[in-house]
């Protein structure tokens, strides 16, 4: 009798069970006609549902620019909110066919977990945000002797920071949430002076504040956080396409293609924009890419390139406003550098 | 027909063996058993292949890396260089605390609203009838992102603490009293304590024997608050006051010294008593109800007035129908301790769950759980067994 | 014999009296019910103390001072923090809810497929509540639909993919639609499996026994965080590698196997509760075992037990509540999701969403807890002499 459940729900089980995770992830998404993303569960700037519960933010619109790619429809993509426990079992598993919940490179997730990382999105570092109003004179990390720290467990982050007031010498008392919006609601509610986290998240978890004005972020940052698009280990194909779906944002911003000015560029007779938008005569890097050689202007007609994209998410057009910094062109000075598309 | 003739013939009716309930019977659990080991088996073999995959050691050899992670509730010391096993050794003892603490004060506030619910005057009665429904009716998750958000929102910022009496201050970073410092001679003062202890128990014993032999009663409780305060108190004066305090005090960011006890404790251990207490309170009404009406009418009938009627009468029969289901509460209130995780109250549940994020020790780490949790249940209930046992009707 | 002879004999009743005065009204029944004593004088005054330190700042917050409407965070923010009200203001933000209030409801469902949602519901009410009110016949049809062609068919509107309409994939579900889905399906996988469970461990076979006895101990001896956790993290981990399956079903595993183990313990008290008679006599007649359980001792034990059944129904129903923490958004899950919305920050949007969330909360398990005194008023026959 119990054998006759079990295999009951076995069967269930599997009847249910989503599609097994196979090498081809492109056919695979070809096949089933969107793009499966695995985004943060609540992140202003990256990821975030907005009043509608439609899903806004550069980690978004990247997966979005990933299936403007393959389908030439921007809403080809369905999200899969994951919280930071989660993430990678749901790419090793195939529950997600990438995850762009900022998520920092480090060497033991290239190799020990698993994946791959397809490019740097947004280069980041771990900072500290205090309220200034009720804390006066604290200008620097290093005055935060005693203080109460609000963090995120199980994160780089939660390390770090353990580290940096050791390396310092200073005292602290964490507290620590296993959910982001319990960090932002208890360092809301007055839990701790300090709120610690990737700088770009400082940013934007101010702006959920009820007085976001009161609120400074600290100049020290006390990490790299390095955060990009990952995908499975042992696809190159698709890891190709996640990563030039970002070079191909960043040579058009390079090379000044826009969304608004993408009909022009489409008749412009410079090579390199010709190489981009796949208008030259008898080019077939998109096809080599698995993808159709207008690949490069989809993700330009739908999402725009990577400054637009920057821009309109976390930068000077969204309430976040966060300079450019070092996520600024390589030629102006920043560290986000296309290659070459030939 | 047939059976007549069987019956003459008095021989053992022969029954074929696909329908001989002994045979069938074991024939059924060998397909049970075959079953279960064919499907642990299979998840041992897929467990094993995909840990390979993945990279992940397993055996529980991880519990002596080094934790990296700091814990800011602990009852004993640990620093980020501690181990894992020592951080999850602080999670389980904060796992305790909050769940005896718990019960201690889910059990009185549970008594209380019981009585006040069996009360005749009909506010009483009222108010604690809505507090068991809401209660009752709310998920208990619920009840402690009440208390913490409810509780912080109210609570000033460490500047503008509240004062309290003895030096204690109360804010958003928890609740802050003075802690005691033994000077010299403090041994003599728990000595003297232990005493009073041993004196109380033989003066009983001797008011309990004269009370059957001569019918005289003996002042028990206040002979025995005597010697409790006297006592200690007498051992304090002639070790020459051997105590001080340290003081909260404020510094930079928090107040410094004394003894903090931080909002998550507070409003974990208020949620978990106040929502135990409203399915307590119901056990205690129940049971006071269950006992049958017949039995006070006989202690009035032999004299008794209504305070040695309860006590003597009717709560001893009571508790022997209260017990078991408050054994179930108490398990209960222990394992919602677990749902700490949710406001960052780091018990057993919290320091693992960051462990296994850290390590990826998802198989080990659960265990761990499974077994701490199993066996403080089956502490608790023989512990509430053995109890109950004693309180139990004795039949001859 | 004496014979009366009677002068009088009144023709009509005597109208009847009030009540002396101190017997009647207010005043009596205030000295009768509330200070009859001295001691009760105090409790109660202490009462209307208590009462009234809580209830007028609680209607004061909740209605008098609260923003029933607004469009994004001034509504609900002081003149310090950015908003429209006065420092120092303090009331429910309803705005909040209200503009959320789809979402609380749906969670991301696609709003032009939400028509499917209200499909699933007025089916399941149309057929919960003929199955709930006992007058109404033909209980065990009515019970075949609820629980066997109701799920088929409410899986298939909700999730798609078949007969035209369009997959909404479960990641996309959620608020009060995915408590109740995980109830739902909680509730109707734990009974029958709870049976079973509690057959087993009263079985006469030692093997099934001990299988039983220790999955049932296993399940309540640990918090359902921690099966969720094993169900959420470990389950991919058991699965041959590559396969992976909805984090729904997931939860939806480990919640039915834990209420099952505790529906399995209430049922067996029912069990033990039937006299060894109607074994005996059902022996005696020669049924079969199977023919014993489902004629003879089951519709008795349930009977018995239906206060416990519902209780635990209640208690899974404030368990979902749980599933939160493995990351899924319920009802309390959007709730939560929506505080860092920083259209509606503000230092009222929690308390008033978890207020809300914890008046739904309270409707069904209320409803349900009155539900079950009800059925227990009725089927209270036999039994109690």
């Amino acid at each position: 009798m119990k054998t006759v459940l079990k295999a009951l729900l076995g069967s269930a089980v599997l009847a249910m069970a989503a599609g097994s995770a196979s090498a081809a992830t492109l056919d695979d998404v070809k096949a089933k006609g969107h793009v499966q993303c695995g985004v943060s569960t609540g992140l202003a700037g990256f990821s975030a549902p907005d009043d509608k519960g439609e899903y806004t933010g550069l980690d978004v619109d990247f997966c979005r620019a990933i299936a403007a790619a393959v389908f030439d429809d921007p809403k080809a993509v369905q999200f899969s909110p994951l919280s930071a426990k989660e993430r990678f079992t749901a790419l090793q598993s195939g529950e997600v066919d990438v995850l762009s919940r900022n998520t920092t490179w480090t060497i033991s997730r290239d190799t020990a977990l698993g994946l791959n990382f397809a490019g740097v999105t947004y280069y980041d570092g771990q900072g500290f945000m205090i309220n200034s109003k009720k804390l006066q004179g604290i200008s620097s990390a290093l005055q935060l002797s005693g203080a109460a720290v609000c963090v995120q467990s199980g994160t780089t982050t939660e390390l770090n920071l353990a580290d940096y007031f050791k390396a310092n010498n200073m005292e602290y008392n964490p507290v620590v949430f296993e959910k982001l919006e319990e960090v932002n609601t208890a360092y809301d509610q007055g839990r701790c002076d300090v709120y610690t986290t990737d700088q770009s998240g400082l940013y934007a978890i101010r702006l959920t504040l009820s007085s976001p004005d009161d609120h400074i972020v600290l100049p020290e940052i006390i990490s790299k956080e390095p955060l990009g698009p990952v995908v499975r280990h042992g696809d190159d194909q698709w890891l190709d396409v996640v990563k030039w779906v970002y070079y191909a944002q960043l040579n058009a911003e390079e090379l000044g293609v826009s969304q608004a000015n993408l009909e022009e560029s489409m008749k412009s007779e410079n090579p390199e924009i010709k190489r981009l938008l796949g208008t030259e005569d008898g080019g077939k890097l998109g096809a080599d890419l698995g993808l159709t050689n207008d690949w490069a202007a989809r993700v330009i007609k739908h999402v725009g390139n990577y400054g637009e994209m920057f821009e309109r998410n976390v930068g000077a057009d969204s309430p976040l406003k966060i300079s450019r910094g070092i996520n600024a062109l390589w030629t102006k000075g920043g560290l986000q550098y296309g290659m070459p598309i030939r | 027909m047939a059976t007549q003739q069987t019956i003459a013939e008095g021989a053992a009716p022969r029954v074929p063996l696909l329908y001989d309930p002994r045979v069938r019977g074991i024939a059924y659990q060998i397909l049970v058993f075959v079953g279960l080991f064919a499907f642990v088996y299979w998840i041992i073999g897929n467990t094993t292949a995909n840990l390979q995959r993945a990279n992940i050691a397993s055996g529980f050899g991880f519990l002596q890396g080094r934790a990296g992670f700091d814990i800011g509730d602990s009852l004993v010391a640990y620093s980020s260089d501690s181990t894992y096993g020592r951080a999850l050794y602080v999670g389980f003892l904060n796992t305790l605390r909050v769940a005896i603490l718990g019960i201690i004060t889910a059990t009185i506030v549970g008594f209380v609203i019981g009585i006040g619910r069996l009360s005749k005057n009909w506010l009483i009665n009222r108010i604690c009838l809505v507090y068991v429904e809401v209660f009752r009716n709310i998920p208990p998750l619920l009840v402690i992102f009440f208390w913490y958000f409810g509780v912080l929102s109210v609570l000033p910022l460490p500047r503008d603490s509240i004062e309290l009496p003895f030096g204690s201050y109360l804010n958003s970073r928890g609740f802050y009293f003075p802690k005691f410092l033994w000077g010299e001679g403090a041994g003599l003062i728990a000595l003297a304590l232990g005493l009073a202890l041993v004196f109380i128990w033989f003066v009983r014993r001797w008011a309990a024997k004269r009370q059957a032999a001569t019918g005289d009663r003996f002042p028990v409780l206040w002979t025995s608050l005597g010697l409790l305060i006297g006592l200690p108190l007498l051992a304090f004066v002639v070790t020459g006051f051997p105590l001080s305090f340290q003081f909260p005090a404020l510094s930079t960011f928090n107040l410094q010294g004394g003894i903090q006890v931080r909002p998550e404790f507070l409003s974990l251990y208020l949620a978990l008593s106040f929502y135990t207490a409203a399915f307590i309170a119901e056990i205690v009404r129940a049971g006071v109800l269950g006992v049958s009406h017949g039995q006070s009418e006989a202690a009035h009938a032999l004299g008794l007035r209504n305070r040695p009627t309860l006590r003597l009468v009717v709560i001893p029969q009571a508790l022997r129908i209260i017990i078991p289901p408050l054994t179930s509460q108490y398990l209960n209130l222990t394992k919602n301790s677990s749902l700490a995780v949710a406001i960052g109250y780091p018990d057993l549940v919290a320091t693992g769950g960051t462990t296994l994020n850290q390590t990826g020790q998802a198989i080990e780490i659960v265990a761990i759980w499974l077994i701490v949790y199993l066996g403080l249940s089956l502490a608790t209930a023989a512990f509430m067994n053995w109890y109950n046992a004693r309180k139990a009707l004795v039949e001859r | 014999m004496q014979e009366h002879d009677l002068s009088f004999v009144r023709a009509e009743m005597v109208a009847s009296q009030a009540p002396p005065v101190a017997e009647h009204g207010l005043v009596p029944w205030l000295r009768k019910n509330m200070f009859a004593n001295v001691v009760d004088t105090i409790f109660s005054l202490l009462g209307i103390a208590l009462v009234f330190m809580i209830v007028p700042p609680l209607v004061q917050w909740a209605f008098i001072n609260a923003q029933w409407t607004g469009s994004d965070r001034t509504a609900c923010a002081t003149l310090a923090q950015g908003g429209l009200q006065p420092d120092g203001w303090s009331g429910a933000c309803w705005a909040f809810v209200d503009a959320k209030f789809q979402q609380f409801m749906f969670g991301r469902y696609p709003s032009a497929e939400r028509w499917r949602v209200y499909l699933t519901g007025f089916l399941f009410v149309a057929l919960l509540v003929p199955m709930l009110v006992p007058r109404v016949p033909r209980k065990g049809l009515n019970a075949l639909l609820l629980f066997v062609i109701f799920p088929v068919v409410g899986f298939f509107l909700l999730s798609g993919g078949a007969f035209g309409l369009k997959p909404v994939a479960t990641p996309l579900w959620g608020g009060l639609m995915v408590t109740l889905v995980l109830a739902y399906v909680g509730i109707s996988v734990s009974l029958p499996l709870g049976i079973l469970l509690a057959l087993g461990r009263r079985s006469h076979m030692p093997v099934v026994k001990l299988v039983c006895v220790v999955f049932i101990e296993t399940m309540r001896g640990v918090p359902l965080i921690t099966i969720l956790f094993m169900a959420s993290v470990m389950l991919p981990l058991f699965l041959p590698p590559g396969t992976s399956f909805d984090k729904l079903l997931r939860a939806l595993i480990g919640v039915a196997l834990f209420a099952s183990a505790y529906m399995a313990e209430v049922i067996r008290g029912g069990l033990q509760a039937i006299p060894k008679g109607q074994y005996e006599g059902a022996d005696a007649l020669g049924l079969s075992y199977w023919k014993k359980t489902n004629l003879i001792v089951l519709p008795q034990a349930i009977k018995l037990v239906i206060p416990g059944i519902v209780n635990t129904f209640i208690g899974l129903f404030k368990d979902t509540s749980l599933v939160y923490i493995i990351g899924m958004f319920d009802l309390l899950g959007a709730v939560r999701q929506n505080f860092s919305d920083a259209n509606w920050a503000s230092p009222q949007t929690p308390i008033t969403g978890l207020v809300f969330a914890g008046f739904v909360f309270w409707l069904f398990c209320f409803g349900m807890s009155r539900y079950s005194i009800f059925m227990e008023r009725r089927l209270d026959t036999g039994h109690k002499r």
